[in-house]
């Protein structure tokens, strides 16, 4: 598609080179097209379309492939980290890039994403939590807030019977392979801006050498959550933000010795910096 | 914690590196050592694995070797992390090596059956041990149906090698790496923890089959549209003709690709089917039966899918019966008697556990055999 630009006028705003101009088939509302977005310009901002390896979750990003313009491997659900250390291992020249929900990323997927964090793979993970099961129609997740309703919590998530929600990130940052973590939103200009400086320090970490990288975004799920788009969009920022809270959760780059393939930092460096932080 | 030195290599391990002058040198090896070292002088970029027993050697060999190499070796938290590491690999057109024994295979299911959709070309051993459940870490050939029949779901076939020494394991593993990427597949070499751990003489001859173009693997969109490696296809339409796709790639491995070796069988009246060890039971059991007079032969599936059902069916003509011995309750047994179609009565014998039967139970399973079939004249059984 080629638009004439008027003489004397200039581009402000347009669509991405590695976003695919399709129709969408994620609900009305929902924040993975904005994210979708922030990568197709982040990656192509650092020019790394063309040696971008990514991997698909299993979920309603399953189809990030279908609008990102990049190589992907479609990976079983919960897998994509152990499929990504694989691609990593043997391409050291490409850039590998992960996307997944929090039902892949934080339930199914708990072993993988906490082991490729742990040896510190040269990976960008992103991690969209909208804390709901979105594909098979909104079931509880390991990240669904305490209260919450969902299908399978119809009387609403009870800590007693259901269990805590998981902040992942968290968990993930104490881990001396994590050279970056930290949690963005979708809830408006100013922090959809902050998550665009994420994810390209997340992918600079990655070309850097420092280790694994994560993003998380939370988002929000209009369907999933019985709301409309802006009522959705009012209780990630009154409700959700409030429990998983945007901002740099750790950033060991700035840390003396964190550097080295695909490490990261040295198991025996990143153990003395944690219990010289305690 | 006391630091500990890693184990010093076997003289036979010693004499395994690489090097010229080695090529063609008899040594003793275990099967374990010997599959491995075969699969990194095959070409193997990449390997992942999960310590179990009886296969641990293997892991172990590619510890030390692989670095030697230059290529990756990472030992996975799972042997879920191990199968998606190999098919993340395996996407990029990486020649891929994973092992495992029957209950990490169990794990590695799922992913047999997305590698087996999107078609990647991994190549998977399987070092048997008695199950089922933790089961014991004896050997055992319990894994057939799942090797053959199952490990995933869907509609999907996977090629079955079964080696009956370890030299024919080494040949076998270039000949896996080959047949995954010219139908990419995944391969199952399907071994057992005798043939993993026993040591026998081998010969280091090795093969690196040649490399074939990827044109459908990831490696970066530059310069070209990109690609996708998926097993989704979301529209019932689009399944069904990437089911006849494959379906129709089953077919052709079927055809072609059918393997199976065949022992004293000119003039034999009884004829054993069984692979890997238990062939090897079947061969001492049949010079004992010749010995006491009984006309015994051997017939050996080497690929257990495509399983030689023609080979046998045929032969199912010429002779009075047949005595299928296996490490398990009775698996491949059901195969040959798809493939004979009656023509013949076909009998097992077998130990479970992880028990290797004697060659004595399996010449008096033959004489059992005899004298149900005494009275039936061959032609009776066409």
């Amino acid at each position: 598609m080629s638009v004439t630009i008027p003489e004397g006028a200039r581009v402000v705003f347009g669509r991405p080179e590695l976003l695919v101009d399709r129709t969408s088939s994620y609900c009305p509302g929902c924040g993975h097209g904005v994210v979708h977005r922030l990568i197709a310009e982040v990656l192509g901002d650092l020019g790394l379309g063309p040696r971008t390896i990514a991997v698909a979750p299993v979920g309603c990003a399953v189809f990030a492939y279908d609008y990102l313009g990049l190589d992907f491997v479609e990976a079983p659900h919960g897998r994509a980290p152990a499929v990504a250390t694989g691609i990593r291992r043997v391409r050291p020249d490409a850039f590998v890039l992960t996307y997944q929900g929090d039902g892949d990323l934080a339930a199914i997927g708990t072993g993988e994403i906490v082991h490729a964090a742990a040896r510190g793979e040269l990976l960008t993970a992103v991690f969209v939590n909208n804390g709901i099961y979105g594909m098979t129609g909104g079931q509880m997740a390991p990240t669904t807030l305490l209260g919450q309703r969902s299908t399978s919590s119809p009387r609403g998530r009870d800590a007693a019977f259901h269990g805590y929600p998981i902040p992942m990130t968290e968990m993930l940052a104490v881990l001396p392979g994590v050279a970056y973590a930290a949690r963005g939103s979708v809830a408006d200009p100013a922090s959809i801006g902050r998550t665009k400086q994420y994810l390209r320090r997340a992918c600079e970490v990655q070309l850097e050498g420092r280790g694994f990288a994560i993003v998380e975004v939370i988002s929000n799920c209009p369907v999933g959550w019985g709301m409309s788009p802006l009522e959705s969009i009012e209780r990630l920022k009154e409700v959700v933000a409030l429990e998983y809270r945007p901002g740099v959760i750790v950033d060991r780059t700035r840390e003396p010795g964190a550097s080295g393939a695909p490490g990261g930092a040295t198991p025996a460096d990143g153990i003395a910096t944690l219990v010289a932080e305690r | 914690m006391t630091t500990q030195q890693a184990p010093a290599p076997s003289d036979a391990a010693q004499a395994a590196r690489p090097g010229p002058r080695h090529h063609g040198r008899r040594v003793l090896m275990k099967g374990n050592e010997a599959m491995a070292e075969a699969a990194i002088r095959a070409g193997c970029d990449a390997y992942f694995g999960y310590p179990i027993t009886p296969q641990a050697e293997l892991l172990e060999w590619m510890a030390r070797r692989m670095p030697e190499e230059g290529r990756p070796f990472v030992q996975a938290e799972s042997e879920l992390g191990a199968i998606n590491m190999a098919l993340g690999a395996a996407a990029t057109g990486a020649r891929v090596l994973v092992s495992s024994s029957s209950p990490g295979i169990s794990l590695m299911a799922e992913a047999m059956s997305y590698m087996a959709a999107s078609e990647v070309p991994v190549v998977l051993i399987n070092v048997m041990r008695g199950g089922p459940g933790l089961g014991s870490i004896g050997p055992s050939q319990s894994d057939y149906f799942q090797a053959t029949k199952g490990h995933g779901h869907g509609d999907y076939r996977v090629p079955v090698l079964a080696p009956a020494s370890i030299g024919e394991a080494m040949a076998l593993t270039a000949d896996a790496f080959e047949l995954a990427e010219r139908y990419r597949t995944p391969v199952m070499i399907l071994t057992d923890g005798i043939l993993g751990q026993a040591m026998e003489p081998v010969e280091l001859t090795f093969r690196e089959p040649p490399r074939v173009d990827a044109p459908w693997a990831v490696t970066g969109a530059a310069g070209r549209p990109p690609r996708v490696v998926r097993s989704l296809h979301i529209k019932p339409e689009d399944l069904e003709v990437h089911n006849a796709h494959l379906q129709a790639k089953f077919a052709a491995i079927a055809d072609r690709e059918v393997r199976h070796d065949g022992e004293q069988l000119d003039d034999a009246d009884l004829v054993i089917v069984a692979y890997g060890t238990a062939a090897r039971v079947a061969r001492t059991a049949i010079a004992q039966a010749r010995e006491a007079g009984l006309r015994a032969g051997l017939f050996r599936p080497i690929t257990l899918w495509p399983f030689p059902s023609d080979a046998l069916r045929d032969l199912a003509g010429r002779v009075r019966g047949m005595l299928v011995v296996e490490l398990s309750a009775g698996q491949m047994v059901e195969d040959v008697r798809l493939a004979v179609e009656g023509r013949v009565p076909v009998a097992f014998t077998g130990r479970t556990g992880g028990i290797v039967p004697a060659p004595r139970e399996v010449v008096a399973a033959l004489r059992d055999l005899e004298t149900t079939t005494a009275e039936q004249p061959r032609e009776a059984a066409r």
